[in-house]
């Protein structure tokens, strides 16, 4: 029994760190409207980044020195891929994101380099005993950083002025115009927040599977996550990393060795599969009422 | 309005063309909106009566002629500064945020008067709070006024279609707009709901001050409400003047009202 808890907690704390890949998703999907392909991309990036400047700077140099860069990078983004999109189908900016995703691979790996680099923050990874159970102190601080600032995040989408504007435009760009939220801006600030959630995101990611080209492939694990939790909710981002995180190291635990393990890659979409059924907009996803 | 107000203008569109590849939308048409007034702009569908909304309102730009607001050149201003000017509008089918609930609706409507954004209210956020509140005081005025308290924390996209106007109209009052341009705001309405918008309207002008140019179709209602008149067929202004005036115009009878009305 204390094993089998000690591998939902691990499951727990793992998936608090995929919610915020999945965090990077659907903070550009409320506000935009657009599935954001690179958002994986933008990860690698970022931990990429921040890899280089460590090699120059002190860690909370670099880590703000990547911050600028991902701010940079957004309104960047806003510039040259989303302004000459504007009023043009969901489809084609989701298209354009792809070409990004490749963009920012191919400029990450260019500058920096495409060996894996190892990304050390200073936070051991020795797993220390509470209440008679194996915890994983590395997957504890990850979970921390990764609540905080899913709670940070919630409050600013749903209490403050500009969160407020950020999903008007989401909802309906000609009205969020005519009451004068100016759309570039609003974007840039929201990809400037994913940009954010992406740098933490790397840095947590980064140091504990190495930075190189498959940490780009980490956003695989937000695509249950969505499916479950809904792509414009994010306290569905939240739960749903934690069903899967939990989910499928139990899954790994118990399951596998009846098929001869490595259920964990696949458990969360049969898990999504099955969500998709009974609820096609997720478990906190807004539904579309649409009159006719 | 009986009293005369000397005809000072708050906007000024001249010789304006608008053209959609070989439709011409609007044709050199110039008006006036006096201040304090309620305009109506009137005309059989097609007649570029939207089209001249949209480019007071900075959502399209013509290719000839010029808007001034209050001596302001708009012509070729963005969007959302003219929201900026005091220029608010609604439309014609109605543009919520679906998702969010009335009082966000109409907080987002307020968004141009507050002054704190995303950087001081990281840096201080007492003053960002504090102003939140004043805000928020004044959309609960709105709200109180319109009648709408019972469905404030409601999701706008699950209202009955006539409350959704109202609250549109509560969302372009906020902003206690100079100039507001309403397209449309009782169409699809039944009797009762197009008494209490009329009465909305009618206080607006009143109580606030606002200056209203408004699309209707209703005759009745824009006969009861409006001080002038402006008649719009096919992309020219055909007519302008006084309710009276215009009923009693022979271009605009032949044009807009049907030859029934001729006898």
């Amino acid at each position: 029994m204390i094993f089998a808890i000690e591998v939902a907690i691990g499951g727990l704390l793992v998936g608090v760190m995929y919610s915020l890949v999945a965090l990077g998703f659907v903070l550009i999907y409320k506000s935009s409207g657009v599935f954001n392909f690179a958002q994986g991309d933008m990860t690698l990036f970022a931990a990429l980044a921040l890899v280089g400047f460590l090699t120059l700077l002190p860690l909370w140099l670099a880590i703000l020195a990547g911050l600028v860069i991902m701010i940079a990078l957004a309104i960047a983004i806003e510039a040259v891929v989303l302004r000459p999109l504007v009023a043009r189908p969901p489809l084609a900016l989701f298209m354009a994101t792809i070409g990004l995703g490749f963009l920012l691979q191919g400029i990450g790996q260019g500058i920096w380099g495409t060996d894996p680099k190892g990304l050390d923050i200073g936070i051991s990874d020795i797993p220390f005993k509470a209440w008679g159970l194996l915890i994983s102190q590395f997957d504890l601080v990850g979970g921390a950083l990764a609540g905080g600032l899913v709670f940070a995040l919630v409050w600013f989408f749903q209490k403050s002025r500009t969160g407020r504007a950020l999903r008007a435009v989401s909802d309906d760009h000609e009205a969020a115009l005519s009451v004068g939220i100016p759309l570039r801006r609003a974007w840039a600030i929201s990809w400037a927040i994913a940009g954010l959630v992406a740098l933490v995101a790397g840095i947590m990611w980064g140091s504990r599977l190495g930075v190189q080209f498959s940490l780009s492939l980490i956003a695989l694990k937000a695509l249950p996550i969505l499916i479950l939790g809904g792509i414009d909710s994010i306290p569905g981002a939240i739960i749903a990393g934690l069903i899967v995180g939990a989910s499928e190291n139990l899954a790994e635990v118990f399951l596998g060795p009846y098929v001869g393990g490595g259920i964990q890659t696949f458990f969360p979409y049969l898990l999504a599969l099955v969500v998709l059924w009974f609820k096609p907009y997720g478990m906190f996803g807004r539904e579309i009422i649409e009159r006719v | 309005m009986s009293e005369e107000n000397g005809g000072q203008p708050i906007l000024r569109v001249e010789d304006i063309h608008i053209t959609f590849g070989i439709l011409k939308a609007l044709n050199g048409v110039s008006l006036e909106i006096h201040k304090g007034e309620i305009l109506a702009i009137i005309g059989p569908n097609g007649a570029g009566k939207t089209s001249l909304v949209n480019v007071i309102n900075g959502v399209y730009h013509p290719s000839q002629g010029h808007i001034f607001f209050e001596d302001k050149d708009l012509t070729i201003m963005p969007h959302h500064h003219i929201a900026a000017l005091g220029i608010a509008r609604t439309f014609q089918n109605v543009a919520l945020f679906k998702g969010m609930t009335v009082l966000d609706n109409i907080m987002v409507g307020r968004n141009l008067k507050m002054r704190s954004n995303f950087f001081s209210q990281g840096i201080y956020w007492g003053f960002a709070q504090k102003e939140e509140i004043r805000h928020r005081e004044a959309v609960e005025r709105v709200i109180d006024w319109l009648e709408i308290e019972h469905i404030r924390k409601t999701p706008a996209g699950m209202l009955p279609y006539g409350l959704q106007k109202r609250v549109e109209l509560g969302r372009a009052l906020a902003a206690e707009p100079k100039l507001l341009l309403l397209d449309e705001p009782m169409a699809g309405m039944n009797l009762e709901e197009k008494e209490d918008i009329a009465r909305f309207i009618l206080d607006a002008n009143e109580e606030l001050g606002t200056t209203i140019a408004l699309i209707e179709h209703d005759m009745g209602v824009v006969m009861d409400i409006s001080d002038r008149v402006v008649v719009l067929d096919f992309g020219d202004k055909i007519g302008q003047g006084t309710p009276e005036e215009i009923r009693n115009n022979e271009k605009v009878i032949k044009a807009y009202l049907g030859t029934t009305a001729q006898k």
